[in-house]
């Protein structure tokens, strides 16, 4: 019993790094209908970024260095928003969609110009030792990104519920038309929405960097998140807390349960899997709207 | 002055219905058959044929498969390479363990995959759009994942199998020009069964699913037989196509070579060449194709030999730039620019 509460937690924690990819995708689609395919490479962006601010070129101080991703990030939400989205306004949500995608190649494009391609360790001094509580052991590590993850997730339920700008940002998600005749500047939200995909682009880039090291396959991470964000619903926040968490659980345990079968393969396989059968079933399992 | 429409009458239906109702385009369209059949073979160099032609046809036969199911369809698919794996796979298996003849293998192939393929199009039934692309790549992934793991198919993990050497009635396809003929002749058939269904009912059908699906059932159209069809013609070719690749260029089937990022290449492909046009899928497929070797050549004046990873990462910055500048300057990709030009040509140089 205690390996399967192992296995849970460790899973949990997995989820919640699933579901920080996969709030990313949820933010930009709430906002702007648009499905943003570049998650992943923005994730991507960010940690070889983050990287190159910290050993690569400059060899700048922690903080200093993720605030400077940070900022990358916001350039570049600029940068999309008003070279991009801005003249793609009323295009069938498809184009967006595909524009999107061109902007993915664009940044693992620039971003391996500059950084190069070979994978790098990102070291930012967690510890990673192993805890035992009641029996179940828990790395210190995980635990770091969950409690992160759920911060962050925190903050911008906080974002979007009580403050102006977040209201805004809703008001935007709900209908463009009423939102601009409120006088709701359009293209200010989506470059704040933009700005916050980026900032938690960072957060899961950085978290699945330190973890597997920074390479192309970050972008897969996304691909990865994508079935999370069906089951939890494309523009609900907790629905794709949730699903993360049960993605996350579901995938270790599928793993430990059948290991000796499958040798380890299921690991890739499982989330897809999930998201076939809800999509079979229904679209969306939590979210209340059903698009 | 230079395209000219004039003096071409119509005086019956056949003539009416044609696929190249100009004398013009059909001169030129011969003129291709000419140079493709005959200039090429002879005057082109062996690495030109293996490396750039004969990859450039079947990633044309495939973007046009693509093309059948986004373009005319309106139902978007980030698996494409998956269904090529699955041809390439199956075709191996049918010609190298089961000795059937090698063209029968390549169509049977196309069948297998269609067969896969409308399976893994059922979701279209009950949902679209982004959620559709989604499970699409969930195809992907699936697919990726059944043949690597069930050895069966590949034959052990790295999930490779070797190609056997190629006959056709006891004539041994062992140069780079017999296997051009072999793309090639499939290519001509495929596209001139493709051309015409996708100018008759079925076309007609998928266009109007396309634009709004709800005034398609409306008036009649089989919403869901004809979004299977779609899924199966679509995976047909993409079935064609990867078997063509796996025998006549890579020679060997090779999981990694159909990978999810092929899926995407392939999507971009008909977004620079043009959604919903035939010819868009060959521009699409060439300026996927030859792409690397315009940098090649850009890049040559600058360094001796242009390193592997700096050349893919200039390729994905000029490949995403493109298609973001197609999207916003020219949505329908290259087919309609070069319908612009013709239009242009009407009249130019005389101002009216």
């Amino acid at each position: 019993m205690a390996f399967f509460f192992e296995v849970l937690v460790t899973g949990l924690m997995v989820g919640i790094m699933y579901s920080l990819v996969a709030l990313g995708f949820a933010l930009i689609f709430k906002a702007s209908e648009v499905f943003n395919m570049a998650q992943g490479a923005m994730s991507l962006f960010a940690a070889l970024a983050l990287y190159g601010f910290l050993e690569q070129y400059l060899h700048l101080p922690l903080w200093l260095a993720l605030l400077c991703t940070v900022a990358t990030m916001i350039i570049w939400a600029y940068a999309i928003v008003f070279i991009v989205l801005k003249r793609l306004v009323n295009r069938p949500p498809l184009m967006l969609f595909m524009a999107t995608f061109g902007i993915a190649y664009l940044m693992e494009g620039i971003g391996q110009s500059i950084y190069g391609t070979q994978a790098k360790g990102l070291n930012l001094g967690i510890p990673d030792n192993l805890y035992e509580v009641a029996g179940i052991y828990i790395s210190s590590f995980d635990l770091f990104f969950a409690l992160v993850a759920a911060l962050l997730v925190g903050g911008l339920v906080w974002f979007f519920q009580k403050t102006r700008n977040g209201r805004a940002l809703r008001a935007v998600s709900d209908d463009h038309e009423a939102a601009l005749s409120v006088g709701i500047p359009l293209l200010k939200a989506w470059t704040l929405t933009w700005i916050i995909a980026g900032v938690v682009a960072t957060v899961a880039g950085v978290a699945w960097g330190t973890r597997l090291g920074v390479q192309f396959s970050l972008t897969y991470i996304a691909l990865k998140s994508l079935p999370v964000l069906i089951i939890g619903g494309i523009d609900s926040i907790p629905g794709v807390i949730i699903a993360g968490l049960i993605v996350g659980a579901g995938e270790n345990l599928g793993e430990a349960s059948s290991a000796h079968i499958w040798a380890g393969a299921f690991r890739p396989f499982s989330p897809i899997s999930w998201r076939l059968l809800f999509s079979t079933l229904n679209h969306t399992a939590f979210s209340a709207k059903r698009s | 002055m230079f395209y000219r429409e004039c003096g071409n009458f119509k005086d019956n239906y056949a003539s009416d219905m044609a696929i190249f109702p100009i004398p013009l385009d059909r001169w030129g369209f011969i003129v291709m058959l000419f140079a493709a059949f005959v200039v090429v073979p002879l005057f082109a160099s062996e690495y030109l044929i293996i490396n750039i032609i004969i990859p450039f046809y079947c990633f044309a036969l495939s973007a046009f498969g693509l093309n059948v199911l986004a373009g005319y369809a309106g139902q978007i698919s980030i698996g494409h390479a998956a269904f090529m794996a699955i041809g390439a796979y199956s075709s191996f298996i049918l010609y190298g363990r089961y000795g059937l003849p090698l063209i029968p293998s390549i169509l049977l192939a196309g069948l297998i995959t269609a067969v896969v393929g409308t399976f893994f199009g059922l979701p279209s039934l009950r949902i679209k759009g982004f959620y559709l692309a989604i499970s699409t790549l969930a195809s992907q992934f699936i697919i990726e994942w059944v043949i690597v793991h069930v050895h069966w198919i590949s034959g052990g993990v790295f999930g490779t199998i070797e190609a056997p050497k190629m006959f056709i009635f006891g004539l041994a396809l062992d140069t780079p020009v017999k296997k051009y003929y072999l793309v090639l002749c499939m290519l001509i058939l495929l596209m001139t069964f493709g051309k015409n269904l996708v100018r008759g009912q079925l076309g007609r059908n998928w266009m109007a699913i396309r634009d709004v699906d709800y005034a398609a059932e409306i008036i009649g159209v089989n919403l869901y037989r004809d979004k299977l069809v779609a899924f199966a013609v679509s995976t047909f070719y993409a079935g064609v196509a990867g078997s063509l690749i796996t025998f006549c260029y890579v020679g060997a089937a090779n999981i990694e070579e159909f990978n999810v990022m092929t899926s995407f290449a392939l999507l971009g492909m008909i977004i620079i060449g043009g959604l919903g046009t035939v010819l868009g899928s060959f521009f699409g497929a060439g300026f996927f194709v030859m792409l690397p070797i315009f940098i090649n050549q850009g890049l040559g004046s600058f360094m001796e030999v242009v390193p592997a990873d700096i050349l893919s990462n200039i390729e994905a910055i000029v490949f995403g730039g493109l298609i973001v500048f197609f999207l916003i300057v020219e949505p329908y990709g290259m087919a309609r620019l070069w319908h612009t030009i013709k239009d242009k040509l009407r009249l130019w140089p005389f101002p009216y």
